[in-house]
């Protein structure tokens, strides 16, 4: 830095941005000081993507300033921001599988058309930054061999390596393990005292109590609050985010459980790279009764619902459903688990749960055209067809009530819908449910958290994976806990709290904790 | 020199003579494709330069007119495949075989409008075609057997495009991995994201790669009419181009494999050439279809997984849309 | 695609027209420069493809292998396959036909023998697809490239083949014997003569009607059957079909077999419909221009009944253009298929936005969807 640090190193003043229909970022003012780490915490959609994006170059805003070291700049492009001395750490890493950290450290900063001294200088500076910040890393591995914790310094690597003063972090640890994660929180605090200033973008509380000077809070593409880190607690953090504290009045049915609908035991799983994803899981869920599975994103629930749903197989333990088992020799594919009575609503509805392209219609037999659902003969039977829609339709309450539109055209919550309601009308034993409101509007959130109370008092046995905490204190009767792929704790929903679940979350077993 | 040494040494040299159209449109594969952008193309683009080479080198009496309107033709094509796969972010697999179909097509339509010899251009003088090139000291090592059969009667003697072709390989090899147009290009077919947080444009990357690979194919179908041939001819390409990227494949996208890929499949169209219609001890009629069709079958069971795993560059088909 | 959504009938109706127009337009300036009237080749065309005696017949000869190779086309493009081997296809269905009929012409009668040699070219068809969907569905294997490979390697085979084993005795051309007058399919002008009506000699023969009912059963098993609609859940949502339980591996060989068959079926049409032998390169590229008949119809059985039509006009018009014109040949005609296919498949898009912006003041009031 050279002359005397300006108060602050980045001013974002009146920012604006919609896409279509949706208001990403609304009227957005914040100052960030020079040589801290600031914070900015929203739910998930509250826009802070968005804002980080436009920061870096990626997105234009529609009206607002940027200022740099009390300097309006245009960032149109990243090359502008990188020159600018912004550099970025993208929630989904911008590296290149099949090159060397080194080849990924130079792309984009190479020198002269030929590459040998950049090579060198390269080199140099990764070995620098290993040495002072602890951002140590083989220059001649390939980043696809690399664990994701290393290729997370990578990217810091990268960020830095043009001497960005300020550098941005898009949920960096979404990916990283308890572990890693402290790792990561030493590095960014060497990199501050080193002078430089960290926007860290996330969603979760203990991570800005831990880390940051400064919290920004976001909410609806709105900038709620700025305070300083040690003037706030995560209760009022919590309530500025999510800004309601009535919608979660869900009537729980205390219902006395029935018989085991869903066994699971010593249940493991290997993914195509033959990474272990699913440790060793036991768990029984009982008629009438709804398990919850808490974690954080990517430590195992996906790969559970997978397995339980027959999308992948188990690689040890077994699964009983009824009499029936499933185990590494006898795996059962997604259709032979429907014929036992599951039903699954999947996590990611674009990709799995619907087929976009196709309508109301066509969807609502997704999974059950080989069945009566697409009617009785050899073909399928469009009235049939048409009508078991039209009914999902009224019972879910879907909007814009027609089953004609392709699916692409509903909203998130009437999609949600669609699926809740194809699946449940199968009158299923077991209903999987992934992320039931992830991108999901208020009202269809107590709507689908009703029908799924309603589901589970008629006796049908549910297992919600969720990431958000107050989703599964809500709704669970018991809450099974997953860390790094293990079971850390199975516990009654009675004996549980955000802070005992956060603990488990973070790999402490529930046992541990009792000691 | 006994009579088998004598038709092997004929067949090697012919070999190259075969490879050199396969080798440069194998570089220009290799560098479109690498940078995500498919080309089913290689074989129009090489026609319609054998047409231009050709048609220019007649009418202005230079070669090098020629070749210089070869590269053009080429390039426009080019153009015309990067502003539909890049820009129009439109299907590089159809775009590819429209230019194909076009080039097949425009090439004798427009032949036929101006020479009136059913697609075909008027014989070429030799001062019309591309110079050939005496390697130093092949008069003098003529003698020396082994070496000088090998130096003299192989390598030395060919038109200029064959040192060319076999210079377009350490050269495209030197550009991917020795310098920053390399890096990139590289980097844009695994991983534009990356590219494009980087601060460079991927369009502008795939643009250059792209039109490189025209300049390419360019020179191969000069080299068709207006070196090892005296003229143009309808459809005279004849599936090279679809070689040339059966040996991309088979060379895994690297320069110097596709180099060797090129050279077999050469040495197999040259050998085919050569034994048309005779016998084989023990075998009987020489399988020509089969040594034809070779090419085609080795890069299937390459692509089947059966001999190692040819892995294409992974974002190579996608269109890129701008970061706006 | 990320262009701006546009209501059905510009998408399906009007874009198609545009992108015609542009290559029409861009194939007139083509004409314009070769030093001909491009109005006037445009009249002959017409006059060529419709108007003369027999030239209506020959039109909708083409126009049949064209819905052939196009169905073909379709039916891959729905499960997310470019197959564009529908050339080599055609040709082993060629194959299948030829072997069918000099294996049993001398003892069938005809309606027996050509019901089994139509069965066989889509048998043929079918096979010759069969390993690069095998391939594709087992080992990932980029079905374009297998296909162009096969492509090459059917017509190796051929060579050898008509050369060889299927060459008729004492003769140097590369081709079968004449089949016996029972393996002929029924010419149209003389089925229509039967019934009182005269219509001019053509090769026009019962293979038109083959085609458009396999159209309608193409249809039929798409959009109406539970495997149609598992092939299309496959094509537009790989990770949906996964999670419905459905074997994808089954499902894409299948696609593949259909799709062989159907372009195999086009030797129904121009192996038993006319010459009645097998010959050298009887495929003449309609394979190819099947793909650009697959896009232009929009991957559906009426649009593929259109397109067929309108390349079947190009291509007996093209033949009337070489007669009238010192330079428009029959690869002129090809230049327009070419200009075509780039501009209504690889550019399929470039008018959308042009488009969105006209019609966005009519379609606003109508109020976009919620």
């Amino acid at each position: 830095m050279g002359g005397s640090a300006p108060a602050f190193a980045l001013e974002v003043r009146g920012i604006d941005k919609s896409f279509g229909p949706v208001h990403a970022n609304r009227d957005i003012n914040l100052q960030v000081k020079a040589g801290s780490i600031h914070g900015i915490i929203g739910e998930n959609g509250a826009g802070k993507s968005t804002l980080m994006n436009i920061l870096y170059g990626m997105y234009q805003a529609d009206r607002g300033e940027i200022l740099i070291g009390g300097e309006p700049v245009r960032i149109t492009s990243s090359a502008v921001a990188i020159r600018s001395g912004i550099g970025m750490v993208h929630q989904h890493f911008m590296l290149v599988a099949p090159f060397t950290v080194l080849e990924n450290v130079m792309l984009g900063a190479e020198k002269d058309f030929l590459l040998k001294a950049s090579v060198s200088a390269t080199r140099a500076l990764i070995e620098r930054m290993g040495r002072d910040y602890g951002l140590a890393v083989d220059p001649d591995a390939k980043v696809e061999d690399l664990p994701v914790g290393l290729q997370q310094r990578v990217e810091i690597v990268k960020a830095l390596r043009g001497g960005a003063r300020i550098l941005i972090l898009d949920e960096p640890t979404g990916v990283l393990t308890p572990q890693e994660t402290e790792g990561f929180f030493q590095i960014l605090r060497a990199l501050r005292d080193e002078g430089v200033t960290i926007l860290l973008i996330t969603h979760k509380l203990q991570e800005i109590m831990a880390l940051t000077d400064q919290v920004s809070v976001m909410r609806r593409g709105e900038m709620v609050a700025h305070r300083a880190t040690a003037e706030t607690s995560r209760e009022e953090l919590a309530e500025l985010m999510v800004g309601r504290k009535v919608l979660l009045n869900v009537e729980r049915p205390e219902i006395a459980p029935g018989a085991p609908a869903l066994r699971v035991s010593g249940l493991r799983n290997r993914d195509r790279e033959g990474v272990e994803r699913l440790k060793g899981l036991d768990f029984e869920i009982r008629a009438g009764e709804l398990l919850a599975v808490a974690g954080v994103s990517g430590n195992g629930q996906t790969e559970l619902l997978d397995v339980l749903a027959g999308i992948a197989a188990p690689s040890a333990g077994k699964i009983e459903i009824g009499n029936a088992v499933v185990d590494a020799e006898h795996p059962r594919n997604p259709a032979e688990m429907r014929a036992l009575g599951l039903s699954h609503v999947p996590e990611d509805r674009h990709h799995r749960g619907l087929i976009l392209p196709f309508d109301g219609e066509e969807n609502c037999i997704l999974g059950f055209q080989d069945g009566e659902a697409a009617g009785a003969g050899f073909a399928i039977d469009k009235a049939h067809v048409a009508a078991r829609a039209a009914r999902h339709v009224e019972e879910f309450d879907v909007r814009p009530p027609t089953a004609k539109l392709r699916a692409a055209q509903y909203s998130g919550g009437n999609q949600q819908k669609l699926v809740l309601a194809r699946e449940i009308d199968a009158a299923p034993k077991v209903l999987l449910v992934g992320q039931p409101t992830r991108g999901v509007d208020i009202g269809a959130i107590e709507f689908i958290y009703q029908r799924l109370m309603r589901l589970k008092a008629a006796g049908c046995a549910i297992l919600l994976v969720s990431v958000e905490l107050e989703e599964v204190l809500s709704l669970a009767d018991r809450i099974l806990v997953m860390s790094n792929g293990e079971q850390t704790g199975l516990i009654d929903r009675k004996d549980a709290d955000e802070r005992s679940l956060g603990l488990m979350m973070a790999g402490v077993t529930a046992e541990g904790k009792a000691a | 020199m006994s009579d088998f040494l004598f038709q092997l040494v004929l067949t090697l040299d012919a070999t190259l003579r075969v490879a050199t159209p396969l080798i440069l449109c194998g570089m220009a594969g290799i560098l479109s494709e690498r940078s995500g952008v498919i080309d089913i193309g290689l074989e129009g683009k090489m026609l319609a330069g054998a047409f231009s080479a050709a048609a220019v080198a007649h009418l202005t009496g230079s070669p090098w007119a020629g070749l210089f309107a070869a590269v053009m033709t080429a390039v426009l094509l080019a153009a015309l495949h990067g502003f539909a796969c890049i820009t129009a972010r439109g299907n590089q697999v159809i775009s590819g075989l429209a230019i194909n179909i076009l080039a097949s097509a425009l090439t004798v339509t427009i032949g036929i409008a101006l020479f009136r010899r059913g697609g075909a251009t008027p014989s070429l003088t030799a001062e019309e075609r591309l110079p050939v090139v005496d390697l130093p000291l092949a008069e003098t090592l003529a003698g020396v057997p082994l070496i000088g059969d090998l130096y003299s009667e192989i390598l030395s003697g060919h038109r200029i495009l064959v040192y060319v072709a076999l210079l377009a390989v350490p050269l495209t090899a030197f550009l991917l991995y020795r310098t920053r147009f390399g890096l990139r290009l590289r980097a844009v077919g695994e991983s534009p994201e990356a590219v494009d947080s980087a601060g460079i444009s991927v369009h502008l990357m795939r643009y250059k790669a792209v039109l490189l690979a025209g300049v390419f194919c360019g020179l191969a179908g000069a080299y068709l009419s207006i070196a090892h041939g005296g003229e143009f001819g309808r459809e005279m390409s004849a599936g090279k181009g679809y070689i040339a990227l059966a040996a991309v494949i088979f060379g895994k996208w690297r320069p110097v494999p596709t180099l060797f890929a090129c050279l077999l499949f050469g040495f197999l169209g040259a050998a085919a050439d050569r034994l048309q219609g005779r016998e084989i001890p023990f075998i009987g009629a020489a399988p020509t279809d089969l040594m034809i069709a070779l090419p085609y079958i080795l890069t299937v069971v390459l692509l089947a997984g059966f001999i190692g795993k040819a892995t294409p560059p992974r974002d190579i088909g996608v269109p890129y849309p701008k970061g706006k | 695609m990320n262009h701006a959504p546009l209501p059905a009938w510009a998408d399906i109706g009007l874009l198609p027209l545009l992108n015609i127009l542009a290559a029409l337009v861009v194939s007139g300036l083509i004409i314009a420069a070769i030093g001909e009237d491009p109005f006037r080749a445009m009249a002959v065309l017409f006059q060529g493809a419709f108007l003369t005696s027999n030239g209506l017949g020959y039109t909708l000869y083409y126009t049949t292998n064209f819905i052939f190779t196009g169905l073909a086309v379709a039916v891959a493009f729905h499960a997310a396959m470019f197959n564009i081997g529908g050339e080599g296809q055609a040709y082993l269905g060629g194959l299948g036909a030829g072997v069918a009929v000099l294996m049993a012409d001398s003892f069938l009668p005809g309606l027996l023998l050509i019901p089994f040699a139509v069965i066989f070219s889509a048998l043929f068809g079918a096979a010759w697809a069969f390993i690069p969907g095998w391939l594709q569905a087992k080992r990932g294997s980029h079905i374009v490239i297998t296909t162009i490979m096969f492509n090459f390697i059917a017509a190796s085979l051929m060579v050898s083949l008509l050369a060889g084993p299927l060459m008729r005795e004492g003769q140097g051309a590369p081709e079968t014997r004449p089949f016996a007058e029972a393996a002929q399919m029924p010419y149209m002008h003389e089925m229509l003569g039967a019934l009182g009506i005269v219509v001019p000699r053509s090769p026009l023969n019962l293979s038109l009607l083959i085609a458009l009912a396999v159209a309608a059963l193409v249809w039929f098993i798409i959009w109406r059957t539970r495997f149609g609609y598992a092939l299309r859940a496959m094509g537009a949502s790989p990770g949906a079909a996964e999670y419905a339980g459905m074997n994808t591996v089954r499902i894409t060989v299948l696609a593949l077999l259909f799709s062989g068959g159907l372009a195999g079926l086009m030797a129904s049409n121009a192996v038993l419909g006319e010459p009645h032998k097998l010959v050298l390169n009887f495929t003449g590229g309609y394979g190819f221009t099947g793909i650009a008949v697959a896009l232009m119809g929009r991957n559906h059985p009426v649009g593929i009944i259109l397109a067929a039509l309108l390349f079947g006009a190009l291509t007996q018009g093209g033949t009337e253009l070489d007669f009238e014109f010192q330079t428009i040949t029959r690869e002129t005609v090809q230049v327009v298929q070419g200009l075509i296919i780039l501009f209504s498949g690889a550019l399929a898009y470039l008018f959308a936005p042009m488009v969105a912006r006209l019609i966005a003041p009519f379609t606003a009031k109508k109020g976009a969807p919620a």
